[in-house]
């Protein structure tokens, strides 16, 4: 016989720890995805395949730029998200599920971080 | 009630059991869009960040991105981006509690795979003529 009520059983139990914030985080990364996303296919995606010349002058346009920056920073969050989301859906092993939540979490930073700096080093004049 | 039924408790049918309908196939694709995505994400950082070292490094990641299956993965990617972005979106309206009919999640399913494979197509032209 225990005593516990069903809220006191299951608190602090969820694989992520916590439950509306990484929803939350979630939608609002996505709505400001909406137009970074759009700025990049237009800005940034034909520049594929182009030339060395052309990247450097297309990031001397602060606008797509700073569009660029924020597109990378914020789809990375939006991913190391997903990715989590997906990881305490899929994985059972504690051991296998904290080294991929703490992996996928630093990579996800580590590239967001790389990415923008790039752009700005390309910005101020690489 | 502290004491709970632990052995015989209906169990939710498992995946198998349903036949897949729209909706179980759009939620599923969205998840797979987003994490194959990983993928153009880490080339994108890569060839940024070779055009912010030399224009010879530019020149061989932007060659290997261009190579034929540096293509295909960028088509991949690009109709990823459409999917998941459209998904997305939908998504966003759903959570303000719009579109739950059976017949609106019908029509909007087969809406944005056929929508994500047009925007696929016209950003393509888009790209290859300007």
């Amino acid at each position: 016989m225990t005593y516990k009520t069903d809220m006191g059983r299951v608190k602090g139990l969820g694989t992520a720890k916590e439950g509306t914030h990484e929803w939350w985080i979630g939608r609002l990364t996505a709505v400001a995805l909406i137009p970074l996303t759009l700025c990049f296919i237009w800005k940034v995606a034909p520049l594929i395949g182009g030339s060395h010349a052309d990247v450097l002058a297309a990031f001397q346009s602060p606008l797509t730029s700073i569009t660029t920056i924020l597109f990378i920073m914020i789809a990375f969050i939006h991913l190391a998200g997903g990715l989590q989301e997906v990881i305490v859906d899929y994985i059972h092993g504690k051991a296998m599920l904290v080294v991929l939540l703490v992996s996928t979490k630093l990579l996800c930073w580590g590239m967001g971080f790389a990415g923008a700096f790039a752009v700005a080093k390309i910005a101020f004049g690489a | 009630m502290a004491d709970v039924n632990k052995g015989a408790r209906p169990l939710s049918p498992h995946i198998s059991i349903y036949r897949p309908q729209i909706n179980s196939i759009t939620s599923i694709i969205n998840r797979i869009t987003g994490v194959s995505m990983s993928l153009a994400a880490v080339l994108m950082v890569w060839w940024l960040l070779a055009a912010a070292t030399s224009a010879s490094y530019f020149d061989f990641v932007n060659g290997l991105l261009t190579s034929w299956l540096g293509l295909l993965v960028m088509l991949g990617s690009l109709w990823a981006l459409w999917f998941h972005f459209l998904g997305g979106v939908r998504h966003l309206v759903m959570d303000f509690g719009y579109g739950y009919e059976i017949k609106s999640v019908d029509f909007w399913g087969w809406a944005i795979i056929a929508l994500s494979l047009v925007l696929t197509t016209a950003s393509i032209i888009c790209l290859s003529t300007f």
